[in-house]
């Protein structure tokens, strides 16, 4: 057996799904934690310190590619996926069976497009100027000339509308995180009860709290929670 | 007299001096031995699987849409087997001898010994091929027992054992398909056997999707088609479950035998209304714990739980106090139909007894009690944990109760009626398992051979198992031994095109009848007349009435029949009228044999025929054999006889008092 | 028990073969007593169809005590219709009420082709079976029943996934057209058993492999299968069965 005919088994697909998946999993808590220093009510100088690191350092810098790699490669499967999974029922039925699922269980790809959406806007916000356009400086007390990324989330926190999206791309995040969660542990293989429970409660609490967290940024910049 | 072809020298050396003795085919030459088999429940799936690993070209055909459909997959309780794993004393002569005597003294010994025999190895197969018997916590194979014996020696999977042997053997099948040993084709239904020069050598299979008729060819056909049940319309058997593939090879020249001794099962859940279409049976294993009563009095308006202790007739308690509840399946059948005949029947319809499990939850619900080393308890609470247990015992049943009934049972008593569950007749075999045609064999419940008069529960498992693994490849092989010289006939020959033609000519008649009544119809009548006549208790008057009455069914079947539909075409109306045409047939033959037999033995009841007290009485000077019916045309049977020698058991009369 | 009788509409899919398109016919059933069963009340409407000369509608049943697998029917937006841990042939008529309109479809997948009505070819799950499910021993070889020990606790979890009816339940419920509840339970069933062992890699390989090719959809644990499931096999046996297919693919040669 190859690794391509392993990853290209209906199975391996879901492999492919359930790896990167976690894998984002993992880079929503760094993503979150970092950005949590907002809060830090010090002007951002915390915040703008540990984006200087994410940006400079060598380790992140790799990671970021790998992150890109995987998310495009969560996105295509995902979507080849559904399309295939459509494909195999030509003719559908009068009355759809929704009790015996949940709603978001089943609309992983719309949650997962909207996400794409905000994907697109929050790199336009952040990712390209940081990368590519250029960010106004600013000097840390230590000295150090770092990018003021917390400047650009004040200003672009300040259009409501972007405010609005932002937090129904959370909540999108959350219904997506709460089936694909425990939906990935199972693709790789978690059948034990007790372990499964477990996943089950980590994963609700996740879904909630780490959207919850994320929209709380720009709900706090809008409102001058921070500043 | 019949030549069943025993082989000599004592019982129990027969099988193994026959093993030792009985020709082989060598590898190169099974490879080119075709062998046709009807059937994929237990009998036909093992056998087509056995046949196949020794590398027999084999053809298996099913009418449902997949081989594990095969009713067998209902039976609930269990597999006998002569282990003595809990050693209580069980061992193959006592396996063998409480068959006998459970069959009411019209089984073959020689047979039945070797069912006993390997009946061990059944279990060995079963577990080697992955069936998840039910295990102690010791990780050993756990027992149960069952009526009509007194060692633990049944073998179980919860409520699903026929489901679970039935997977393993269809899993066997379908690996010989993947081997290319067997060829499968379900949907498919046997409409003739084609003899040449008086062998069977093949068969007519109509497809049941596109109704093409096709020819196949044979050095031997094996039936495993399963009983008749469903000559009585309602019964415990599935709705496809028929007798048309035995019916076919009997009006080709195959002795039918026993028709009349069918198996009326007393735990059954009762009719409740004209549209019933099929019954369903509650497991043997509830008597273990149930009390079965009626009212005291006639036609008592109260409900059930409002009848106090001292007006209710525990009547099985009654009038077999040795073993009450537990008493064989034909006695507790006859006992309900009794009461329910004087008018004592329970329920909208009166055709039902009760069958209470209130003391059984009371009892446990005190040993909970007890157990748990509990004080001051509320009777309530006593019979909440009561409940709990009977629940872990026989949820799944009392589940089933609910769901058909809508029903409590927890709270009030079941309502229970005796249904015809299987049959003990069937195709005349010999000690090979090969009819009067030779080349035609029958295994399972197809064949008469092994359960008398009646059978006793967890047996039809065993014998379908043991017919199909471990009997059938010895004895099929030893005649095919001499089939070698003769080359696979083409199905071009004549004798596959005439009889391809005659079927042909029959489908066409039945759908050219355009009458005005539905075939269901006339099977709802059928069931009607055999059930009141030939039923429960039979007499002389009722079955020439019987008689006379089905024969004139069958006349109106054939003038006022509609077939819808076309006939090539996915045609389920077709399929039946088929069968129900086949089923008309029968009924008349079981009412001329139950006429024939002026004694009551087993499930056979002659209301003539019985002692003061109402228990069946046999007549070995007079009955002691086997009754097999050659059809001579329409309406026309000749009986040959078979003598039952008894060398090593004394028959007795049956006594559970 | 009073019994009430019902009348009811039936909306139900009509297909005389596999090469032709299908429509919903409407149907009016009276007198229908809520004893019955849901096939018995198909059964009346049949007996009155083909006396007043139209075809009957077809469909999948034989067992009637739900474990044959045979019958089928999508009934008012699930399989086997609104009891849960049921099949269509144990589905009575109490589940509805007088004035009702039931809708009844088959089993829609593109591995499932339509025979007729609601009649549809369920093969595709035998040749998922004999792509390896099955432990190779030949009749006779077997040792002694009790010389091999199995824990109580995996003989059991082996015996609750071998409860599959193979009815296709899963299937119909699943949006992907998903064969992986199935095809789990046969490998669970396996899997846990030492039986088992000497083929548990190729097994799971081959089975998956062949389920693809039948034309069934990927798994995405939704969980509908599990609910629509006539005995309720647990979607627990799904991630087990991934759980082999890792282990199985990593280390295959």
């Amino acid at each position: 057996m190859t690794f391509t005919q392993m990853f290209t088994s209906s199975v391996g697909k879901k492999l492919i799904m359930g790896f990167t998946g976690i894998f984002l999993v993992l880079f929503l808590v760094v993503h979150a934690g970092l950005n949590a220093c907002i809060w830090a009510m010090d002007g951002g100088v915390m915040f703008n310190r540990a984006g200087h690191f994410m940006g400079s350092n060598v380790v992140p810098r790799i990671l970021e590619v790998g992150l890109f790699f995987f998310i495009f490669l969560h996105i295509i499967q995902g979507y080849m996926l559904t399309l295939q999974n459509r494909s195999k029922r030509a003719i559908g039925y009068a009355v759809n069976y929704t009790k015996g699922s949940k709603w978001y269980s089943r609309s992983m790809a719309v949650l997962g497009t909207i996400l794409l959406m905000f994907f697109v806007l929050h790199w336009k916000h952040f990712w390209v100027p940081s990368r590519i356009t250029g960010v106004e400086e600013v000097t840390l007390p230590n000295g150090l000339q770092v990018h003021n990324l917390y400047a650009v989330m004040q200003s672009t926190f300040q259009d409501i509308w972007v405010v609005v999206f932002y937090v129904i791309a959370c909540m999108s995040l959350g219904y997506h995180l709460a089936h694909g969660f425990q939906s990935a542990f199972k693709t790789i293989g978690v059948h034990n009860k007790r372990y499964h429970a477990m996943i089950s409660t980590i994963g609700y609490g996740f879904a909630i709290l780490i959207p919850l967290a994320f929209a709380m940024m720009p709900i706090s910049f809008y409102l001058h929670w921070v500043n | 007299m019949l030549d069943s072809k025993i082989p000599a020298g004592k019982l129990e050396e027969k099988w193994v001096d026959y093993k030792g003795h009985c020709k082989l085919v060598n590898p190169a030459n099974k490879r080119k031995m075709e062998v046709i088999i009807v059937g994929t429940g237990l009998a036909g799936a093992s056998a087509a699987a056995a046949m196949g690993e020794l590398g027999y070209k084999v053809k298996a055909f099913c009418f449902q849409d997949s081989p594990r459909r095969a009713h067998s997959i209902a039976a609930q309780g269990g597999i006998n087997a002569a282990k003595n794993y809990q050693n209580d004393g069980d061992s193959v002569f006592r396996l063998f001898y409480d068959t006998i005597k459970g069959g009411d003294y019209r089984a073959r010994e020689a047979n039945v010994h070797r069912l006993a025999e390997v009946s061990a190895n059944i279990i060995d197969q079963c577990v080697a091929q992955g069936v998840p018997f039910a295990r102690e916590y010791g990780g050993l194979l756990s027992n149960r027992s069952f009526g009509g014996t007194q060692v633990q020696r049944t073998f179980y999977a919860a409520g699903q054992t026929g489901q679970q042997l039935l997977i393993g053997a269809y899993q066997a099948l379908e690996r010989q398909v993947a081997l290319g040993n067997v060829t499968m084709y379900s949907r498919h239904e046997m409409l003739d056997v084609v003899k040449i020069d008086g062998k069977a050598k093949g068969i007519i299979a109509r497809n049941l999707i596109t109704g093409e008729l096709e020819k196949h060819f044979g050095h031997a056909v094996l039936l495993c088609t399963g009983g008749y049940g469903n000559v009585f319309y309602l019964s415990t058997n599935a709705m496809g479950s028929n007798v048309t593939a035995a019916w076919k090879a009997h009006k080709q020249g195959a002795y039918f035998a026993n028709p009349c001794f069918t198996q009326i099962h007393p735990t059954c859940i009762p009719v409740s209304g004209d549209h019933q279409s099929k019954l369903t049976l509650m497991s043997e294993s509830l008597r273990n714990d149930g009390r079965i009563w009626v009212p005291k009095t006639k036609g008592e308006p109260r409900k059930s739980i409002d009848i106090p202790e001292e007006e209710r007739d525990y009547y099985l308690e009654r009038r077999y106090p040795a073993f009450g509840n537990l008493v064989p399946r034909d006695v507790a059948s006859r006992a309900a139909k009794e009461r329910c005949d004087a008018g004592y029947g329970v329920g909208t319809s009166k055709q039902a007894v009760y069958l209470d499990f209130a003391a059984a939850i009371e009892r446990y619900g005190k040993i909970e009690v007890s157990k748990q080393g509990l004080k001051d308890v509320t009777a309530e609470h006593i019979i909440a944990m009561g409940k709990e247990v009977v629940k872990e015992k026989y949820g799944n049943l009392f589940d089933m109760y609910a769901k058909i009934t809508g029903e409590n049972p927890y709270e009030v008593p079941m309502r229970i009626y005796p249904a015809v569950h299987y049959t003990m007749g069937g195709l005349w075999v010999d000690y090979e398992l090969q009819t009067n045609v030779q080349g035609l064999y029958a295994l399972g419940e197809a064949n008469f051979s092994d359960h008398g008069a009646n059978r006793l529960g967890a047996s039809a498992l065993m014998q379908g198992l043991a017919d199909g693994y471990f009997v059938a490849p010895y004895t099929v092989g030893n005649n095919l031994a001499d089939e070698i010289y003769n080359a696979a006939i083409p199905t071009t020959h004549p004798a596959f095109e005439a009889a391809a033609k005659a079927v042909a000519d029959r489908i066409a008649s039945l759908k050219n009848i355009n009458g005005k009544q539905s075939v269901e119809s006339f099977h709802k009548r059928l069931g009607k007349i055999i059930w009141d006549k030939c039923g429960m208790a039979r007499n002389k008057e009722g079955l020439t009435q019987a008689i006379a009455e089905v024969q004139a069914l069958k006349k109106e079947f054939w003038s006022d029949v509609r077939v819808p539909g076309e006939i090539n075409e996915y045609n389920p109306e077709l399929d039946k009228a088929n069968r129900v045409a086949d089923f008309i047939e029968l009924g008349e033959l079981m009412c001329i044999d139950a006429l024939n037999r002026e004694e009551s033995c087993g499930g056979h009841f002659r209301e003539e025929y019985q002692t003061p007290e109402g228990e069946a009485l046999r007549d070995d000077e007079n009955f002691m054999y086997v009754a097999a019916w050659e059809n001579k045309g329409d309406h026309e049977w000749q009986l040959h006889k078979e003598e039952l020698k008894y060398d090593v058991i004394k028959p007795s009369q049956r006594n559970y008092k | 028990m009073a019994h009430n009788n019902l009348n009811l509409k039936l909306k139900v899919w009509r297909q005389k073969n596999a090469n032709t398109t299908g429509a919903f016919v409407k149907y009016d059933v009276n007198d229908i007593s809520d004893e019955m069963s849901f096939l018995e009340m198909l059964d009346v409407l049949n007996e009155k169809l083909i006396v007043t000369g139209e075809e009957p509608i077809a469909f999948d049943h034989d067992c009637r005590e739900g474990i044959c697998g045979m019958c089928s029917l999508y009934i008012d937006g699930k399989p086997h219709g609104p009891w849960q841990a049921n099949t269509t042939c144990q589905l009575h008529m109490r589940a509805f009420k007088d004035g009702d309109t039931i809708t009844i479809e088959p089993w829609r997948s593109n591995a499932f082709p339509i025979v007729k009505d609601l009649t549809v070819d369920r093969g595709a799950f035998d040749r998922i079976i004999q792509a390896g499910g099955y432990i190779s021993v030949n009749t006779g070889n077997a040792v002694d029943g009790n010389s091999l020990p199995i824990e109580k606790a995996k003989a059991d979890a082996s015996f609750a996934a071998a409860m599959c009816i193979g009815c296709g339940a899963c299937v119909a419920a699943c949006k992907n057209s998903s064969a992986m509840l199935f095809l789990s339970a046969k490998v669970s069933h396996l899997a846990l058993l030492p039986q088992g062992e000497p083929e548990r890699k190729s097994r799971v390989l081959n089975m998956v492999a062949q389920m693809d090719k039948e034309g069934f959809g990927s798994c995405t644990n939704t969980g509908a299968c599990e609910a629509a499931c006539p005995k309720e096999i647990s979607i627990a046996n799904i991630a087990r069965l991934n759980k082999e297919y890792l282990g199985a693919s990593l280390t295959a040669e």
